[in-house]
């Protein structure tokens, strides 16, 4: 009983830190229709800034605001600087976000070393935390870290259906040719929109790199645990990447509890199930 | 009701889809006067509306709005020049309710559209304000898409195809509320392939035949004249 729930728990650490990735990977894409392959490495980026900024100044929260605000500006120049002559191209998209991922990430290797490194979080997030069910104490970070995912969420969630910014995106994501039409200008939206989905990077980085460590390699599993979990959801659908995000937290925590051996086929077998029956993805819209 | 500032001068426009020349040398004016554009399917009328607002790239030629060149801008930015535009199809956003489409192209308060006045003229979209786009009827949708156009509250209204899977029901109460418009003054370029509803509502029709404008004469001259009709149209 007590490792169903430690494992759930587990899972749904994990899961928190898949939905802050993906949730930035999917409004990318759905939006402009980029899948960034970058944006596992923003994500190693947003930890190794949070590192510095901790060093330098021992605030760990002023750590979590540099990482959100650096990781931000990084993807909107990568937009602007490299993506936007090639953006109907997906192909090109592909290579130059591989690229840039492959430089940054071997730049932070050359920079901060191939051992790991973490973000320690203050001592109001350290420790043990009596949950009151069968006895068990769990860390007390991991379940900030649920919760700052469920805080983000909603933020996220209400800033798309109530605000006028978040009505631009949905339209945007609908037929976006219409939105110029109607005189609004779509390269401030999407500049706007690639700020929001790497600092979302740059932040899971930052605190992920206190639940987890940080070392070189983090990137790539980041990448391809986010685009299971956005494939899943449904691309471009920010509900589907927290149902996908779950599923894909816990059922690779539990077949890692469970069938260890196995356990990344589990969750490849998750995507394979669900693309066998749902191509589109659980909440995806056919496009 | 000669209002130089808001006229439309078009010229020599050339547009190709790939090798496809398209739209050849085409050039007009529209002014205070509403003017219809007819004329069969695939004779290059969409595609000439969707180059006014810069939705397609042209070849060559000029597009003018008050003395303005448009041609090559973004369509945000012909649009805030002036233009408004109900696409064929409607294209309403589906993930969007009615009043959230209002609402997201908004207008500044004190302008002649606001979401209040659009409510106004379209009773019916206050009824529908929650409904989600992609579940209102056809009509409604037209409307809306109108409704759209009208809050970036537009000197030019470019409409194409408006009357287009429409029960004539609909068409005759479509056509009462933008004649309504247009005489209160606002400026109308229509594309259309509904005859009736063209000359019901322009006074002056262009007819485009394969991607030239082949005539262009008063309304009432076409509608009396079934042999023009039958030429340019296929209508008897």
């Amino acid at each position: 009983m007590d490792q169903i729930l430690t494992i759930g728990l587990n899972g749904l650490t994990v899961a928190s830190l898949y939905f802050l990735v993906a949730s930035g990977l999917t409004l990318i894409f759905g939006m402009m229709r980029i899948v960034n392959l970058a944006h596992g490495a923003f994500y190693l980026l947003g930890g190794y800034v949070a590192f510095s900024v901790l060093q330098g100044t021992e605030s760990w929260s002023l750590g979590l605001l540099a990482a959100l605000a650096a990781v931000g500006a990084v993807g909107v120049v990568m937009h602007q600087v490299l993506l936007r002559a090639i953006e109907h191209e997906d192909m090109r998209v592909a290579l130059v976000t591989i690229g840039v991922s492959l430089i940054l990430a071997d730049q932070l290797l050359v920079y901060y070393g191939g051992v790991a490194h973490s973000v320690v979080p203050p001592d109001f997030l350290s420790g043990g935390m009596e949950l009151g069910v069968a006895g068990i104490v769990y860390p007390r970070y991991r379940i900030f870290v649920l919760g700052l995912a469920i805080l983000v969420g909603i933020a996220l969630w209400l800033f798309i259906s109530r605000t006028r910014f978040g009505m631009i995106i949905r339209a945007g994501v609908d037929d976006r040719d219409m939105v110029s039409a109607t005189g609004i200008n779509v390269r401030v939206v999407f500049a706007a929109v690639f700020f929001i989905g790497s600092a979302l990077a740059g932040l899971a980085g930052a605190v992920g790199a206190g639940a987890f460590s940080l070392a070189p390699g983090t990137d790539v599993e980041y990448l391809l645990y986010s685009l299971i979990v956005v494939i899943v959801g449904g691309m471009g659908s920010i509900p589907g990447a927290a149902i996908g995000a779950l599923l894909v937290g816990l059922v690779s925590q539990f077949a890692l509890g469970y069938t260890p051996a196995v356990a990344s086929i589990v969750t490849f077998a998750l995507m394979i199930g669900v693309l066998a029956v749902r191509p589109q993805g659980l909440l995806g819209r056919t496009a | 009701m000669g209002d130089e500032d808001g006229r439309l001068v078009v010229d020599g426009l050339n547009v190709y889809y790939d090798r496809v020349h398209v739209l050849q040398d085409v050039g007009f004016e529209v002014g205070a006067e509403p003017v219809a554009m007819v004329g069969r399917n695939g004779m290059g009328k969409t595609t000439l509306a969707k180059a006014l607002l810069g939705l397609v790239p042209a070849a060559s030629g000029s597009v003018r709005f008050g003395g303005q060149e448009l041609l090559g801008a973004s369509p945000y930015k012909i649009v805030k020049a002036g233009i408004g535009y109900v696409p064929q199809g409607r294209r309403i956003w589906p993930s969007l309710s009615t009043h959230e489409h209002l609402v997201m192209v908004g207008a500044k308060a004190g302008s002649r559209w606001t979401v209040d006045t659009v409510y106004d003229v379209f009773p019916r979209l206050a009824e529908r304000r929650d409904v989600s786009g992609a579940n209102l009827s056809g009509g409604e949708q037209q409307m809306l898409a109108i409704a759209r156009a009208l809050l970036t509250n537009p000197r030019l209204l470019v409409m194409d195809e408006p009357s287009e899977g429409l029960a004539p029901a609909i068409v005759e109460h479509l056509a009462s509320t933008l004649r309504s418009l247009v005489d209160e003054g606002q400026s109308v370029f229509l594309v259309e392939q509904n005859l009736r509803f063209a000359t019901e509502l322009g006074d002056h029709i262009l007819v485009m035949v394969n991607g030239r404008i082949a005539t262009d004469l008063r309304s009432e001259e076409l509608l009396a004249d079934e042999e023009k009709q039958n030429l340019y149209l296929g209508v008897a």
